[in-house]
């Protein structure tokens, strides 16, 4: 078979009220490694099943190995060697490795005997295929997710596969393991098996892709070769919008510190770290993972005290031992784990915003207030764009760029003179990052003291006023982000 | 060759069963010491017997809970079941063998079961809620359709096979002697058959993978639907047999006797290590989880504690139980994100 492995040619799907995909085509070739981009909504995850199977196209058809399909079915799909890996990746935590691995081709032959000696040299021979090393009698919930990652390609792999898709592979992976997993997807390519995966993460895009699809809104906004993207492009196609660069100039910057930190540290984590912060200036903390950076944030928030060195606010010295004591001298903390830190994801957006004003919206007996609680939500609600029908919704329906505002939303409502953001936009697709920058420095200018940890070096250059490069827990060096680039803190950095 | 050893002494200590066990011993030794009755040949005969029902009833849990789901209405599917069974061959006047009180209240079984599994497997609501209604309506129809009363008397084969035994045990101190009856081999066949399908089947694999991930088993192409189906009627079924069981061994069949037996086999499943989430766990815990329950129930009269505080004892092991099984999941977790962060920072 000389060209196109898969095609599928003006897909239309439509859910109740949704047009999820209008009028997109799609061709991929053997060996190619193709990237799926859109941001979130846009549509990816719904041209995936319906290549797979799980959905029917309501017009269009596909074209597999040269055969046309007006509609596939997911046992047609594997038996044309179409391979899914989901985001959870279909395991079975409760089950060994070995299990996991033989479940699905036992199926597959209908077997209704098990035999362990059979299935366990099925799993050896799968692991095997990408050199994968790993205990075939663990408990499958005990391995890390790119462990469980691995597993799922293993098993793709025990059929005659083609074509693997795997949506957000690298979302929950540390860098390593994103490493780890290129090379595999590479050697994959080698044997001329085709991958379609779906990020929207500019860097692993033009890493690893040769070609790139990107959807908004259900349509088709670009398609071609990856070497003829560059970011700018990338963010226009993602989001429709033309974004300049808006450097951080920091315009109101008050005389006297507001936070100093003289000699801080704590045991096995940091040491002897100072700098003082003014209103109106940002302040990025960067180093690698095992610098100290996310530790010196949770200090200076109070949820791991210092135990060396004084902290001043406002030219006194605070003992901030937990997080109480830090928010009494207005200081707000964002975590990095939105999900699991910040945000109650079953409550409503509403409820997240007030949680932590709580106390100043009750009257003198203790009843809320309902009409200021109303109006400071509304006032959220405006002032951080957070785009939802209702407040009243539930946290978990809107996009993490969205989550991400009400955590800031959270913290803006205790009018708070110091904010320290770890990650900010971690997850977060570009038009909400963008956005989430913007309003950062206006709340900068508005007077507030930003401290902003990340590693993400364009956001740190593009939005603070000075850096600190920390590395094995120390401060290596302190520049002017104006004078700086991601050479100058990278050498530092390593 | 050392570092294997240790390596399944681990693996062993992550697992239910050895603390079970050694918990069970220890009852026994104590029990031993204070009465020295508790290995007597007519006492064990005397637990294996009562442990016969009980036995099968949490046969048929433990399979309901693997699978992810749970189910509260097997005493009284047991008792419509075996009552309508009895009552219909003595209204018939059936004079044979207990073969076809056994077929009658199989197949009764099947189809209340099927009942449970419809709604369950296809309609899929809720398991408690399912099994919680279909309890009340089993009940009702027992009471308001066949206008249940005890029976005294039962057919005649079934009574002759609830007062067979394989052989007797007799205490040489004491004098007494305890029959093993014929009942034990019911349980013990569909121990072996349950066994046998849940570990080399693969619907018995089927069934630890829904109980795991529901959708993944879907993924896979499991027919999860049908699975639960099948497996809702033959937990009816198994069911109904320990209630066909239960009247023979008790002569007479009585419409409650057996109602409100839920809890205590359920929580002998789970204190048997089997997780109340689904998914995990062995037979052989849950065996000897119910053992424990039922000797406590049954023994702790022979060291002088009055009946009355039976169910303190088992509401303590319950918590105990669950309380290990809690302590071992939390530890494996630390274990894992320790292992985690250290291969971060290599
Ligand atoms: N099963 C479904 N029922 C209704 N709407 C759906 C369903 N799946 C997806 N959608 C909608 O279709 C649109 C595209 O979703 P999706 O393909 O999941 O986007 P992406 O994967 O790019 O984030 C969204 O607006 C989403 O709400
Ligand atoms: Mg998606």
């Amino acid at each position: 078979m000389a060209e196109g492995l898969l095609r599928a040619v003006d897909i239309y799907k439509s859910f109740v009220g949704v047009q999820a995909l209008k009028k997109v085509s799609f061709e991929i070739n053997p060996g190619e490694i193709h990237c799926l981009a859109g941001e979130n909504g846009s549509g990816k995850s719904t041209l995936i099943k319906v290549i797979s199977g799980v959905y029917s196209p309501d017009s269009g058809y596909m074209e597999f190995g040269g055969k046309r399909y007006e509609k596939i079915t997911p046992i047609d799909a594997i038996q044309s060697g179409i391979q899914v890996i989901y985001q959870d990746f279909s395991i079975f935590p409760n089950l060994t490795v070995m299990e996991n691995l033989a479940f699905n081709s036992e199926l597959a032959d209908r077997r209704k005997i098990v035999n362990w000696k059979r299935m366990r040299k099925i799993a050896t021979d799968a692991i095997a295929k990408i050199n994968f090393k790993v205990d075939l009698d663990a408990m499958v919930g005990t391995l890390t997710v790119a462990e469980k990652q691995m597993i799922a390609i293993s098993r793709a792999l025990m059929f005659n596969t083609k074509l693997i898709i795997m949506d957000e592979p690298t979302t929950a992976l540390t860098k390593r393991e994103v490493r780890n997993l290129f090379n595999i997807i590479l050697k994959l390519k080698e044997r001329g098996i085709a991958i379609l995966f779906v990020s929207h993460k500019l860097n692993e895009v033009f890493e690893i892709s040769e070609k790139f699809t990107i959807l908004r809104s259900g349509e088709l906004v670009a398609t071609g070769s990856t070497a003829d993207l560059d970011s700018e492009k990338f963010s226009f196609f993602m989001t429709g919008r033309e974004f300049q660069k808006k450097t951080f100039v920091p315009l109101n910057v008050s005389k006297e510190p507001i936070f100093q930190a003289k000699g801080i540290g704590m045991k096995s984590a940091f040491h002897d770290v100072s700098f003082d912060l003014r209103r109106g200036e940002i302040i990025g903390i960067t180093g690698l993972l095992d610098s100290g950076r996310t530790e010196l944030a949770l200090s200076l928030f109070g949820i791991r005290p210092i135990d060396h060195g004084a902290v001043l606010v406002n030219g006194e010295e605070v003992k901030i031992i937990n997080p109480q004591v830090a928010m009494q001298h207005k200081i707000g903390y964002v975590p990095e784990d939105r999900l699991s830190e910040g945000l109650f994801l079953t409550q409503s957006i509403a409820d997240n915003i007030v949680i932590s004003e709580i106390d100043s919206l009750a009257n003198k007996i203790g009843i809320l207030d309902h009409k200021r609680r109303s109006e400071e939500i509304e006032r959220w609600v405006r002032e951080l764009a957070i785009s939802t029908p209702n407040p009243d919704n539930a946290c978990q329906t809107l996009s993490g760029g969205n989550q991400q505002r009400v955590v800031l939303a959270k913290w803006l409502a205790l009018n708070l003179d110091i904010l320290i953001l770890n990650g900010p936009t971690v997850g977060v697709d570009i038009g909400s990052k963008h956005d989430i920058h913007g309003i950062l420095q206006k709340l900068a200018e508005e007077g507030l003291a930003l401290l902003i940890i990340s590693d993400d070096l364009p956001e740190v250059l593009e939005n603070c006023s000075r850096i600190l490069v920390m590395k094995s827990g120390s401060i290596v060096a302190d520049l002017d982000a104006a004078k700086s680039d991601e050479k100058t803190i990278l050498s530092y950095m390593m | 060759m050392k570092s294997t050893i240790s390596n399944t002494l681990q693996k062993l200590s992550r697992r239910n069963e050895p603390y079970v066990f050694l918990v069970l011993m220890l009852l026994c030794v104590l029990i031993e010491i204070r009465s020295g009755q508790f290995f007597s040949s007519n006492n064990l005969v005397d637990i294996a017997s009562a442990f016969a029902v009980p036995g099968l009833f949490a046969i048929g849990a433990f399979m309901v809970i693997i699978s992810g789901g749970i189910d509260v209405s097997f005493p009284a599917l047991a008792s419509l079941s075996v009552y309508a069974t009895t009552k219909f061959l003595l209204d018939v006047n059936y004079q044979g063998g207990v073969w076809l009180a056994i077929l009658i209240a199989l197949a009764l079984g099947a189809i209340l079961g099927a009942f449970n599994g419809l709604f369950i497997g296809y309609f899929r609501l809720p398991a408690l809620i399912v099994t919680l209604g279909s309890s009340s309506v089993f009940k009702g129809i027992m009471q308001g359709a066949l206008n249940s009363k005890q029976l005294t008397v039962i057919p005649i084969g079934m009574k002759n096979f609830g007062t067979s035994s394989l052989f007797i045990a007799k205490n040489p101190v004491s004098g007494l002697t305890s029959r093993m009856p014929v009942a034990i081999l019911a349980f013990l066949i569909v121990l072996f058959l349950v066994y046998f399908l849940m570990r080399y089947t693969m619907f018995g694999r089927g069934l630890y993978g829904i109980g795991g991930s529901e959708i993944s088993a879907h993924r896979a192409g499991f027919g999860v639907r049908n699975t639960k189906f099948i497996m809702y009627v033959m937990v009816g079924m198994i069911a109904s047999l320990a209630g066909v069981m239960r009247v023979c061994m008790m002569q007479q069949a009585h419409p409650t006797n057996m109602l409100g037996m839920e809890m205590n086999i359920i929580a002998g499943v789970v204190l048997g290590g089997t997780a109340i989430t689904g998914g995990r766990g062995t037979l052989l815990g849950c065996m000897l989880g119910t053992l424990l329950i039922v000797i406590v129930e049954n023994s702790l009269i022979l060291i002088g504690v009055p009946t009355s505080w039976k169910s303190v004892f088992t509401g303590l092991l319950i918590i105990i139980g669950t309380g290990v099984s809690a302590y071992q999941v939390s530890r494996m977790n630390r274990v894992r994100s320790v292992e985690t962060v250290a291969k971060e920072v290599v």
